[in-house]
């Protein structure tokens, strides 16, 4: 599957945010460039995606969505493990 | 937060000769935005699940929503839906998602839209929200498809002729209708500059289709002058 | 639990001898990575392998290709459910490389141009099951698949076979790679169906 756009993890996130977070603003920290979470690129494998900065590809978050559990990972902490139905 | 709900198929119509629009009833469907999807959920009997997300192709109309199918070869999903998910039965839908590709009906800049193949169906969504307006900005829509054949949406489309501020130019890249002067084959980056929608009228840009397609465009739009965050994408992947 | 979608069938087929439970067969060879595909030049191209004490053991694209090669015919199994049989390769045996390493250790943690990496237990590297693939179906490995040259591990599911690899650290404890940090198994046996860390 090629690349989306991160209008596309709309409904995964809305399983734990109580906003719609594609049109939440991220500044890269990588390389300055200001976008919107709708705008990342989302690269998908099996359940799981990651959505990077559309400049330089540094990785703004990853999700996965497993049994009973949404993982969500925004990098150096360690991914959230958020119990969902 | 969304929630899994129950929407149940009242009828399907027919886009082309394979694609289908569904029209499902979502009973308390709190309404949505022009270019916003919703993510159904399928149930084997073995306990299988799939979830594909479709764009809403028609704006909100009370508790009826539409999304158009084109199957996919193999597919595991859209075959079944155009073909076998019967009238009156039930299916899981989540939404309506994403609020980055939207157009809302208070914008008053010009808007451009660029679609490739089934990527038409959220830009006809934004189409038909402004044609329910009785006054609002120009809109213009690009639509690169393989041939007339493959055109959805035709009666909304046709009625737009004679409209001056609501318009839509056909980008064939196989076969073309006879009688078109376009020459067949992919949308040039000259194509994509439209009088009253360049870069100095600072429309915004909504472009959906395939990866490759999508990619091409943005950056052709980009390579214009548009401004990158007045360039919005969707690409099906 | 949900409700039925009536008619409504997954792909999966009954598992045989070859088709490890949940998977469906693929003519196609669908392309999965995690995020652009490096241009990696031969020119530059390195493998290193370090151990648990640092010792570094590296080669070069000839030296590579210098090594005795190996033909592989195998099945591939992707945990997105789809599995291709009789998939040919070309590359050096693991065991080739790891010939004459130094090392106690148990785990493998395997490292990707453009980031990417995963794990798995050293000895799944050994025993002629583990190649360092350069040429598929008699070509040049494209980039979209991983080339120049890509891990091939094809009895655990295939995000284990790192695309664009550039080495491979030794590894006293396991630790979770790219996938298996967000929940994907540290083994990742297809034919027990060890998809994720509940499996």
């Amino acid at each position: 599957m090629g690349m989306q756009d991160g209008n596309a993890l709309a409904g995964p996130l809305s399983e734990v945010f109580a906003v719609d977070v594609t049109a939440a603003q991220r500044l890269c920290p990588g390389c300055g460039t200001d976008s919107a979470v709708g705008a990342l690129h989302v690269y998908r494998m099996a359940t799981a995606a990651v959505a990077r900065c559309p400049v330089c590809g540094e990785i703004a978050f990853r999700i996965a969505r497993h049994a009973g559990a949404l993982w969500l990972d925004f990098g150096g902490g360690g991914a959230l493990r958020i119990p969902v139905g | 937060m969304s929630r899994w709900t129950t929407a149940r198929l009242v009828s399907r119509t027919k886009e082309s000769d394979t694609a289908r629009t569904l029209h499902l009833d979502a009973p308390g469907w709190p309404g949505h935005l022009a270019g916003q999807h919703v993510d159904l959920r399928l149930t084997a009997d073995d306990g299988y699940q799939a979830v594909r997300s479709y764009s809403l192709s028609a704006p909100a109309d009370g508790d009826r929503i539409a999304v158009s199918v084109q199957p996919a070869p193999y597919g595991e999903v859209s075959p079944y839906l155009v073909e076998d998910f019967p009238e009156g039965a039930d299916i899981e839908v989540r939404g309506p998602l994403g609020g980055w590709f939207v157009w809302r009906p208070d914008r008053t800049e010009p808007v451009l839209l660029v679609a490739g193949g089934s990527g038409v169906a959220p830009l006809v969504a934004m189409l038909r929200a402004r044609l329910a307006l009785p006054e609002g900005p120009a809109f213009h829509l690009v639509y690169s498809l393989r041939g007339p054949q493959e055109r959805w949406f035709g009666d909304t489309l046709d009625s737009l002729a004679g409209r001056t501020e609501i318009a839509v130019d056909y980008a064939y890249t196989r076969e073309a209708p006879p009688g078109s002067a376009r020459p067949v084959g992919r949308i040039q980056q000259a194509e994509l500059l439209v009088d009253g929608f360049t870069p100095a009228q600072a429309p915004l840009c909504f472009v959906c289709g395939p990866t490759a397609f999508v990619e091409h465009c943005a950056n052709a739009l980009v390579a214009l002058g548009h401004r990158p965050d007045r360039v919005r994408t969707e690409r099906f992947g | 639990m949900a409700a039925l979608t009536p008619g409504f069938r997954s792909r999966r087929r009954a598992p045989g001898d070859r088709l490890p439970p949940g998977q469906f067969l693929t003519e196609g060879f669908p392309v999965l990575s995690a995020g652009p595909t490096p241009a990696v030049a031969t020119d530059r191209w390195r493998f290193t392998l370090t151990t648990e004490t640092g010792d570094q053991h590296v080669w070069t694209w000839p030296q590579l290709t210098a090594l005795p090669q190996a033909d592989v015919t195998t099945d591939l199994h992707c945990v997105t459910r789809w599995s291709k049989f009789d998939t040919r390769w070309r590359g050096v045996s693991l065991d080739m490389l790891l010939d004459g390493v130094d090392t106690e250790a148990r785990y493998a943690w395997v490292e990707s141009y453009g980031g990417y990496t995963t794990n798995m237990p050293l000895a799944d590297l050994r025993n002629g099951r583990a190649w360092i693939a350069h040429t598929y179906d008699g070509r040049p490995l494209p980039a979209e698949h991983g080339g120049p040259a890509r891990l091939l591990v094809p009895h655990l599911y295939l995000w284990k076979s790192a695309k664009w690899v550039s080495g491979i650290r030794l590894r006293i404890n396991d630790q979770q790679g790219f996938w298996e940090s967000l929940g994907y198994h540290a083994y990742g046996d297809p034919w027990r169906e060890q998809r994720t860390w509940g499996d």
